[in-house]
Formats: C-alpha cells, sequence, structure tokens
C-alpha cells in the first residue's frame, strides 16, 4: 500500500530524511518512533503531497505521489501535527467543507458517523473555537476519516487527550485497521507497542530500526535480566555468579547491587542462589528487569552509533569484571 | 469547478460573519451615500447639471482601490499562518482550483456589495427626467465588475506570498496603487512607445476613459479578463512554490 524507497528530504542544507526506506501492506499499522526533529513530520508530509522529496520516491496505492498527487490525496486521509481548524466555522460545517473537497457522497449521513466514531456528536453545532484541545484533536481525527481513507496518516493522534480518550482512540485505531493502512507516528512507546503491528524507530533522517514491537524488544533485551542484592560487599559475589553458564554482561551497579544479564530460555535464578549460598553470602534481593521499549528507544536514538550497543548485549560471552 | 465553488461559497460565509466586511461594506455604502446625496443636492440647488451613472460609480472604484487589500490580505496568508493550508493541499484540490475559489469569494462579496449600490441609480432614474442614460450605466457598471475581478486577483495572488495578513494589505495596496497611476508619467512623456505601453498596462486608464464614458470595448474587456487570469496565474505558481519550499 505504501512504498518508500531512498526517500531524501534537505531544507537547504539541512537533511531532514536521510535515504529511508519501509513499506506498508494493507491492513498494517505501521509505528513512526523518533525524538523531536528526527523527520517524522516531514515523512509524513511527503506521504501526503503536502511537500515534494528532494529525491527518492513514494507510492502509495500505486500511485506516484509527485506525479499523482491528486490520486494520491483522494486516498489518504491525514491528521496533521498541529491539527488545523477553522475557528469561525462549527463542528458539523467544518466536516461539510472537508468533505465537500474530499467529494464524499451522502456527506451529511457520513459525518454523523464520523462525528459518532470519534464521540463528538453532541458537539456538531458548537463552535470549533469553543472546543477543547482533546476535542479538536478528535475533530482532526473525523476530518481524516470523512473520506473513507485507504490508508491513514496520523502525526500523533493522541497527543493532548486525556486517559480515557486515548484509550477510545487506541480503540478506533485498531478497528479501522481492518479496512485501511494506517501510519501513525507517536513518541509514546507504549502506544506504539499497543496499536502498531510494526515499529519503525526514526532518529536524525534515518530508521535505526524496525521490527515488530515484540520483536524489537526480544532483539534488543536479548534475554532477561537480573539484580541481585547482597549483605555486605558484592564484590565477592561477583566471581560465583560470573561462573555460572549462561550469565552474562555482570555490572556492579552499587555497593551492594550487581546486575547480570541472562540467555534466552536458561533459567539460572536457582543457580545464582546456591552459588552465593555455596560461597557464604547472604543474598537479600533478586529481581529480574526487562529492558522497556522505553530504554530501547533511549539506546537507539542516542548519539552514539548503536554497534555497540548491540554488540554489547549479544557479543559477550565472559563476564566482564569476574 | 466544483471545488472552486465549494471554496468559494466557505469565502463568501466566511465575509459575512467577520467583522472587517462589514466595516468595509459599511464605508462603502456610507461615503457613496453621503456623495450621491450632495451631488442631488447640489444639483437642485443650482440646476447645472442632471447627475449620471457616474456620481455612484466614480466614488465606488476609489473606495474599492483602497478596500480590496483588505478584504483580500486574509484570503490565503490566513490559511497559511493557521496551518490549515496543509489541510486543504492535502485534500485533492488543485492549486490554481483554491486560488481561483478564493478570489470568486472575495469577487462575489463586492458583487453584492455593489448590487445593493444599484438602489443609487435607481432612484436617480426616478427623479431625473427622462431618466437616466442606460447604456451609460451598463458601460458604468460592467467596468466596474472588471475591475474589481482584477483588483480582487491581484490582492489574492499577493496573499498567497505572504503568511502575515498585514504584510499582505501593505503589499496589495502598493501594488494596486502602483497599477493605478503607472500611466501618469506618459502624460509628460509625449507620443512614444513607452508612454504607450505604460498608457496600456495602467489600470484606471481602461476604465476612465472607457466604461465610465459610456464605450464598451473589446479591448478593455480583454485587459481587465487578462490581468485577472495572470494573476490568479501567479497566485497559483506561488502557492505551487510553497510546495517546493
Amino acid at each position: 500500500m505504501i512504498r518508500v524507497s531512498e526517500l531524501t528530504k534537505n531544507y537547504g542544507t539541512r537533511v531532514a530524511i536521510d535515504h529511508i526506506s519501509f513499506d506498508a501492506k494493507k491492513g498494517e499499522v505501521v509505528g513512526f518512533l523518533g525524538p523531536n526533529g528526527a523527520g517524522k513530520t516531514t515523512t509524513m508530509r511527503i506521504l501526503t503531497g503536502y511537500m515534494p522529496p528532494t529525491s527518492g520516491k513514494v507510492e502509495i496505492g500505486g500511485f506516484d505521489v509527485v506525479e499523482q498527487s491528486l490520486e494520491v490525496r483522494k486516498i489518504v486521509g491525514y491528521l496533521p501535527e498541529t491539527v488545523p481548524l477553522y475557528p469561525d466555522m462549527t463542528v458539523s460545517e467544518y466536516l461539510h467543507y472537508m468533505g465537500s473537497l474530499h467529494r464524499v457522497s451522502q456527506l451529511s449521513q457520513r459525518v454523523t458517523e464520523v462525528l459518532k466514531m470519534v464521540s463528538l456528536e453532541e458537539r456538531a453545532t458548537g463552535y470549533v473555537s469553543n472546543l477543547s484541545k482533546g476535542m479538536r484533536q478528535r475533530l482532526g481525527l473525523a476530518q481524516a476519516l470523512l473520506h473513507r481513507p485507504q490508508v491513514l496518516i496520523l502525526d500523533e493522534p493522541t497527543i493532548g487527550l486525556d486517559p480515557a480518550q486515548i484509550i477510545e482512540v487506541r480503540n478506533l485505531i485498531r478497528e479501522l485497521a481492518s479496512s485501511c493502512t494506517i501510519l501513525l507516528s507517536t513518541h509514546i512507546l507504549s502506544e506504539a507497542q499497543q496499536v502498531c503491528n510494526r515499529v519503525l524507530i526514526i532518529n536524525k533522517g534515518h530508521i535505526v530500526a524496525e521490527d515488530t514491537p515484540e520483536r524489537l524488544h526480544a532483539r534488543l533485551t536479548g534475554a532477561g535480566r537480573v539484580v541481585i542484592r547482597v549483605l555486605g560487599n558484592i564484590e565477592q559475589a561477583v566471581a560465583p555468579v560470573g561462573s555460572i553458564p549462561g550469565v552474562t554482561n555482570v555490572a556492579v551497579k552499587a555497593p551492594d547491587t550487581l546486575e547480570f544479564e541472562t540467555t534466552p530460555g536458561k533459567e539460572v535464578r536457582p543457580l545464582v542462589t546456591r552459588a552465593l549460598v555455596e560461597a557464604g553470602i547472604n543474598l537479600l534481593e533478586m529481581k529480574a528487569s526487562t529492558l522497556s521499549l522505553e530504554e530501547i528507544f533511549l539506546e537507539l536514538t542516542r548519539d552514539e552509533p548503536i554497534a555497540p550497543v548491540v554488540g554489547q548485549l549479544e557479543g559477550s560471552e565472559s563476564t566482564q569484571e569476574g | 469547478m466544483y471545488n472552486i465553488w465549494t471554496i468559494a461559497r466557505r469565502e463568501l460565509k466566511h465575509y459575512f460573519i467577520s467583522p472587517i466586511a462589514y466595516a468595509v461594506a459599511f464605508m462603502i455604502l456610507l461615503i457613496v451615500g453621503v456623495i450621491f446625496y450632495t451631488n442631488l443636492l447640489a444639483s437642485m440647488i443650482y440646476q447645472q447639471f442632471a447627475p449620471g451613472v457616474d456620481i455612484v460609480v466614480g466614488p465606488i472604484v476609489t473606495l474599492i482601490l483602497f478596500t480590496t487589500p483588505a478584504i483580500t490580505m486574509r484570503t490565503l496568508a490566513d490559511e497559511q499562518r493557521s496551518g490549515t493550508m496543509e489541510l486543504i493541499l492535502t485534500a485533492p484540490v488543485r492549486d490554481w482550483e483554491l486560488v481561483t475559489g478564493k478570489w470568486l469569494g472575495a469577487f462575489l462579496f463586492y458583487f453584492i456589495i455593489i448590487l445593493i449600490t444599484w438602489f443609487y441609480p435607481i432612484i436617480l432614474n426616478q427623479l431625473v427626467s427622462p431618466g437616466i442614460d442606460q447604456g451609460l450605466m451598463i458601460a458604468n457598471y460592467l467596468g466596474l465588475l472588471l475591475m474589481i475581478a482584477s483588483l480582487t486577483a491581484i490582492g489574492v495572488a499577493v496573499s498567497s506570498i505572504f503568511s502575515n495578513q498585514i504584510a499582505a494589505f501593505f503589499a496589495t495596496a502598493g501594488i494596486l496603487l502602483f497599477l493605478w497611476m503607472i500611466g501618469f508619467p506618459s502624460q509628460a512623456m509625449g507620443a512614444s512607445t513607452a508612454a504607450e505601453i505604460l498608457k496600456y498596462l495602467d489600470l484606471s486608464e481602461h476604465f476612465f476613459s472607457t466604461f465610465y464614458e459610456g464605450v464598451i470595448e473589446l479591448k478593455n474587456i480583454v485587459y481587465y479578463v487578462s490581468i485577472t487570469s495572470l494573476a490568479l496565474f501567479l497566485g497559483s505558481i506561488s502557492i505551487q512554490s510553497r510546495r517546493w519550499r
């Protein structure tokens, strides 16, 4: 449905996005994740035909966004980052106006339908200027849905919503996924985890990772992490713990705390307990921790290249300090 | 065409809920009314001349020259400032449809005001015997509408460059005044090609020495239609170039 190849956009000398490629199949929900200024909005603007790329090619539904811009715009629904509305119109007028620009058939019926989808039907006759931020956001979403688009491009769709509305909108997105392809940007990682089939992490104009949220998670954490706390000096525990097969990356985190990683599919905790007891160390606490998507995100979008991070997780069999 | 009409209708509606349009309408109708009354009174007292349609159309033309920037300044500049341009440019609307729709909205707004001022010639027709020159009136109003079409088109085109309404206002006023008196120097230049060109470019020249006098000539119609089309074309180019910036 969406095919992006070698897309580049320069603003003067600044490179906003640099040769990014990805595609999205029909019915897929693709999350675009990245810090501010990573190039998310720029990419979305190119995809919607608002601005042309410096180089590269984008096809949506088989149409080229530059050559057949009008065809693309007919099948794409777009919610821009700053939801642009006409404050002098009522909610219903606004949707009728946008609907007639999109040539929506049976417009009045569709407007009612869409307002219901975003639960704004009570405000249909109210002025846009009187809506709260969350309502505006939902009205923007309604506008994007109005012409039954095949592709929905949503730039931070849940920003400014309260928790209950966030859940509603996420459910709506999941519902819509059955009928269209959705590309959404977000910086809320749990959101990407909840609604997306696939996540693209973008930083400084590059896609730094692309996978399903689960696999991304698994790939980067490798396995579980375990933190132990003992009575007394932790240094004496490093050697016994480090010598257990399946334990990697042993690191002292505090005078009494040790952290290590375990190889997937291997339960080492009983062995650790025994090793500590045998070494005469009193174990106070043992807990498993996993690298959250937040941490992965931070890892990936740090200024340093990501390769060493992955290498460290995967590559080191030997202990560091043991 | 459908998109143009959708946009024009929305624009027209916007004029009637925005105070600036009412202020402009009030100003035009008030001043034209005062001038009309004065002329009528003067002609009754001195019995020197029978007032014609020019006492209505003359002031309207001048007022429109000054009010057009206020009417057109927000058309596209405001869409850019508020970000709604992104919405329209990602809807299946061609750039020229957007510009033409905006222009048509502004033109129709003036058209309605002009329609209201038609009252004055009708009153005049009743007062003057044997009535006013109908041909002159038609020529005057036709010229007036053509003039409005080109002035608003220029205004919309200028508005497409800016995202600041005030900047759009002064730029439009400057360009309109410049085109209004570009033929001025030709009077001192004698008969030369340059003088002819300047005279030809002059916005007022094609009205006051022709339509205003009751002369309907194709070349003057062509002039205003060309100016309108050219301005709308440049406006579309400017919107298009905005995509590339």
